[in-house]
């Protein structure tokens, strides 16, 4: 059977926010790079210009996915996957270090960084097992399964030392919740966050147990009123696992690199290190607060222009937006994303397979981490984990990888019989 | 496939929508309601390029320059900007420095120490590397200057003057004290200003107001251009010309009279009260206190037990001796307690005096200047008899006689255009309770009324009472700028324009004139060396006796006058530290020199000048006590 795209059920709203959003991305990277000597738009030795190149690519690439029959893109899924992973491998036996880290592979003059696709291709693998007719989210042998395809990418991310692209890879635990994994799973994970800050934010550790412990008693008492036996053994095991947490936190800690131990102190207190990585989040406040209002206007950034904040047209470069467009141009823009992302969760309800509802929340899942870590990190409210802000920062990668993800999502959307 | 989470699709918007508004919450606490990192932006990305407006110039009565600005250059340094990149995380020096420490006449150690605290400064952003270069040397190796990369010379200007004179009351300019930048939001680190005399007290107008270029600087304060296009910058405006009243040559002549002396002068244009002359020996060469020596010659000065900084003429508290006894005649004239023929028997008691025939008139009195005569003439002053009860009397007329003293400008800060200015001692009743509890009348206090005891004053006070006398009757605040502004706009002090008058009428001042012309001109007048042929000089001396650290000291020397009799062009008072011999011995030729040269042009005597220029009298000052 062969499909034609059918134009009229093209979702026109996501693509005109994609568009809108790499429009004024590419503004901005144009801005953050701008000096008198480099004003040409189609300068290929500056970033702008090759971002422009860029821009051209994964339009290319947006359009070529439009014509593909979806059913071969979900059939061919593994096949992806399979790639996806040996460029990983590959980039650990010839990549390129950058910032400490190997995650780049140099064809030419171009340096793609593979992490970037893995992350749609693993989707695309996830959906294709969830969406698989002898597939349970309750069943132990599915979660084997799962932990292998996810497994795979991040273990070998994380051996090329790029801790924030591995994380990327919880933003999958929001399709699976959609598809019945239990919330359990966000309630224990976000106790060990807090748990975890906490017990680097305090000096002694015996307040944090006993109010740990005022707590359980007050759960029990309070809120339960008359515990039975297995509450008791219930509230035990929770402070004795508390407990525990708390304790070996320090070693824990310990495991992590110098910088990364670096990025979650300064997340506490941007003071500690200003010099170092406390400069980034302190020049990128500076530089964000200083827009006020309506911003200084295109090209007047002159913190931004005076290459104060580092990484800005990369992972920083949301600091251009608040200083050149101010409060109006930074709120527009996530309210961009946020229409984006609600937008995907619309299309995600209305498929009518399987495969494509969970591809659907992977694609939004996956932007929202980017959009939310990103974001915080530079208003310094997350710890500086070097990820994009998708279809924005500059970077060939970042733009394709994020665009192939959201295209295969609009062409499979385009093809499927709506459940409204 | 049936779907029991359905529900969750909803709980996902809503992880989305917070998610976003909190984002968008935390923007708008750092971009609306949080001005600080606005300022720390503009303090880093823009700088703030001083334009310095050029300081007034000062000028004497006749429009002849005394005080200047005179370029001079900071040579400055960028230390990375003098290296190069050679590969290999390495750089290299690109500047011949052997030929650098030639011209600027240095070692190569001091080349290298001085480039070790340029670094220690900063590495990227300029410091001084030589300061306060003279333009002379400076022209010497301007056209070497672009060969040595990572240099660049900032003018700046310094106080020169046209003649060493004038230390005291012209002051002297130096850099700003973290102090002076609290006050005054106007200065900034390595600013100058007036910090004495004229210089200061004139600073706001003498400054004028810097103008300032807003530069884009990045993050290696690398200029990348004018900001907003210089909408920002504004143009220094000049500082205001002082036009002093003073006279230069005469300015010049009294210091050459009172080299190697200590006291003071005060030359004042009675009709105007305009400034004419102000000197305080030992001075100093106001070149001194400018430029790169300043610290080393101000310790210096300051160490110094003849005290050159301290400016007698308005801040030395003398007793005025028996020059005080012209204001006291005045007084008891004006009060009706003694009549123009009042005499006294020279008794030599209580008061001591020198030889002389008994005084039979005011005139007579002031002639001779008799010590009993004027005991006579305070004691009927203060005790007129109102009250039975004598320390009552005594009071009574105490306060009468305190405020007489103060119409004269005594016990009280004359207003002139300097930044400190000391205001003497006129005792009144509140001094003597509280010494002697309520129970002390005239025999306590009699000594004032020869210039001593508790009386004390500046001799800028000497010289007004001096004014009071040659205008008969009034007095106009001294004062040494007579204008303020440029070639086009000038403007004054009213409170310079208006009459003091004392309250005492012109006939009793025309019997102090004849007084005070016997002293100088008839046989038994107490400053006959004050004459000088054809010019009707009038005067009165005083010799007061004093103390140091409660050891007696030989008595100063002063002198009182004013010339011509009619229409007076100049009053004076000369002040000489303990030089033994009296007030008719040193102050009055050294008074009749000045007066002189003033209405003359020349001096007719050059051996009597010459003598009274190289002697110095004066007993040496006691080391300060351990």
């Amino acid at each position: 059977m062969r499909t034609t795209v059918e134009y009229k059920k093209i979702d026109y709203t996501t693509i005109v926010l994609y568009a809108a959003i790499v429009i004024f991305g590419w503004v901005n990277i144009y801005a953050a790079c701008y000096n008198e000597s480099h004003s040409a738009v189609f300068d290929f030795g500056v970033q702008h210009g090759r971002q422009l190149i860029w821009v051209f690519i994964a339009a290319f690439f947006a359009l070529f996915i439009m014509f593909i029959e979806p059913r071969h893109i979900s059939n061919l899924s593994y096949l992806i996957y399979g790639i996806a992973v040996f460029l990983l491998v590959l980039t650990l036996a010839v990549g390129k270090a950058t910032n400490g880290g190997l995650s780049w592979i140099e064809v030419g003059s171009v340096k793609i960084q593979p992490s970037e696709f893995s992350k749609f291709a693993t989707a695309l693998a996830l959906a294709k097992l969830v969406s698989g007719h002898d597939f349970d989210i309750k069943k132990k042998r599915s979660w084997w399964f799962i932990a292998l395809l996810i497994g795979l990418p991040v273990g070998l991310i994380f051996l090329q030392h790029d801790v924030g692209s591995a994380l990327v890879f919880l933003a999958f635990l929001i399709p699976f919740y959609r598809f019945g994994l239990t919330p359990l799973v966000f309630t224990v994970g976000i106790a060990a966050v807090v748990l975890f800050i906490l017990s680097i934010a305090v000096t002694t550790k015996f307040w944090l147990i006993f109010a740990l412990l005022v707590l359980i008693v007050l759960y029990l008492f309070v809120w339960i009123g008359r515990p039975t036996l297995k509450h008791y053994i219930y509230a035990l095991v929770v402070f004795v696992g508390c407990t525990a947490f708390v304790i070996s936190v320090d070693y824990m800690f310990g495991l992590l690199e110098e910088h990364q131990q670096n990025r979650v102190l300064v997340m506490l207190d941007p003071a500690h290190d200003p010099r170092g990585v406390g400069y980034n989040v302190t020049q990128s406040k500076i530089a964000i607060g200083s827009g006020g209002f309506s911003g200084k206007g295109f090209l007047r950034g002159t913190l931004t222009k005076a290459n104060f904040v580092p990484e800005q047209e990369t992972d920083f470069i949301f600091c251009t937006v608040g200083e050149e467009w101010g409060f109006v141009g930074g709120a527009l823009l996530l309210l961009a994303y946020l229409w984006l992302l609600y937008r995907l969760v619309t299309m995600a309800e209305r498929q009518a397979s399987v495969f494509g509802k969970f591809y659907g929340y992977s694609v939004s899942a996956i932007l929202f981490f980017h959009l939310v870590v990103n974001i915080g990190m530079v208003l310094g409210w997350m710890p500086v984990i070097g990820i994009p802000l998708p279809f924005f920062s500059y970077g060939g990668s970042s733009l394709l990888a994020f665009t192939v993800l959201l295209f295969i999502f609009i062409r499979q959307d385009a093809s499927s019989t709506s459940l409204f | 496939m049936s779907d029991n989470y359905r529900n969750r699709s909803i709980i996902i918007r809503y992880v989305y929508i917070i998610a976003v508004v909190l984002l968008i919450v935390r923007l708008a606490t750092i971009q609306l309601f949080n001005s600080k990192y606005a300022q720390l932006g503009d303090a880093q990305a823009l700088r703030n390029v001083t334009l310095y407006p050029s300081r007034g110039y000062i000028y004497d009565r006749n429009e002849n320059l005394i005080v200047y600005n005179e370029a001079v250059f900071d040579l400055m340094i960028v230390p990375n900007e003098t290296l190069r990149y050679i590969g290999d995380g390495k750089y290299e020096e690109m500047n011949d420095t052997a030929l650098l420490c030639r011209k600027l006449g240095i070692s190569n150690e001091e080349y290298n120490e001085r480039y070790k605290k340029a670094c220690n400064y900063s590495h990227v952003a300029a410091s001084i590397f030589m300061s306060q270069i003279p333009s002379e040397e400076y022209a010497s190796w301007q056209g070497d200057l672009h060969k040595f990369k990572g240099f660049y010379v900032m003018r700046r200007t310094l106080r020169s003057y046209t003649k060493p004179v004038g230390a005291h009351l012209l002051g002297y300019v130096g850099e700003v004290s973290q102090k002076d930048m609290e006050a005054d939001s106007y200065y900034k680190m390595g600013d100058y200003k007036g910090l004495s005399g004229l210089e200061l007290y004139y600073e706001k107008q003498l400054r004028g107001i810097k103008g300032k270029q807003v530069m884009h600087v990045d993050v290696h304060s690398r200029t990348i251009g004018p900001y907003k296009n210089g909408m920002l910058d504004s143009v220094p405006v000049e500082g205001s010309n002082l036009y002093t009243s003073i006279d230069l040559d005469l300015q010049e002549y009294v210091e050459k009279l009172m080299a190697n002396k200590r006291g003071a002068v005060v030359a004042i244009e009675p009709a105007t009260g305009e400034v004419l002359a102000m000197m305080s020996a030992p001075t100093y060469d106001p070149n001194l206190l400018v430029g790169r020596k300043f610290s080393e010659n101000y310790s210096r000065l300051h160490r110094d037990i003849n005290k050159p900084l301290f400016n007698r003429a308005v801040l030395g508290t003398y007793p005025p001796g028996s020059t005080f006894k012209v204001a006291q005649a005045l007084t008891a004239l004006q009060l009706g307690v003694i009549g123009p023929g009042f005499g006294a028997v020279c008794t030599k008691n209580p008061v001591g005096c020198h030889n002389h025939p008994s005084a039979m008139s005011v005139q007579e009195g002031i002639k001779m200047s008799c010590n009993p005569y004027f005991y006579q003439v305070y004691r009927r002053v203060i005790l007129q008899g109102k009250y039975h009860n004598e320390h009552e009397d005594s009071k009574y007329g105490l306060m009468l006689w305190h405020d007489y003293m103060l119409r004269f400008g005594f016990g009280q800060r004359l207003d002139i255009d300097l930044p400190s200015v000391m205001k003497g001692s006129i005792p009144d009743s509140s001094t003597y309770n509280y010494w002697y509890k309520n129970s002390w009348s005239f025999s306590n206090f009699y000594s004032n009324s020869i210039g001593q005891g508790e009386v004390l004053l500046v001799p800028l006070q000497m010289a007004n009472l001096a004014c009071c006398v040659a205008n008969r009757g009034y007095y106009i605040t001294p004062h040494i700028v007579r204008f303020l502004g440029n070639d086009s706009v000038k403007y004054r002090y009213p409170k310079y324009c208006e009459k003091h008058e004392v309250g005492i009428d012109k006939k009793y001042f025309d019997i102090a004139v004849a007084g005070m012309y016997d002293v100088v001109h008839t046989a038994g007048g107490t400053a006959r060396k004050a004459r000088v042929e054809g010019l009707d000089i009038c005067g009165k001396t005083g010799t007061a006796e004093n103390k140091a650290n409660g050891i007696k000291r030989s008595d100063h020397s002063a002198f009182i006058a004013f010339a011509p009799r009619d229409n007076p062009k100049i009053a004076l008072v000369v002040y000489v530290e303990n030089a033994a011999g009296g007030g008719g011995s040193w102050a009055a030729p050294i008074a009749g020199l000045i007066i002189e040269k003033y209405l003359t042009g020349k001096v007719s005597r050059p051996e009597f000048e010459s003598m009274y220029m190289n002697i110095n009298p004066c007993q040496p000052v006691l080391p300060p006590k351990k």
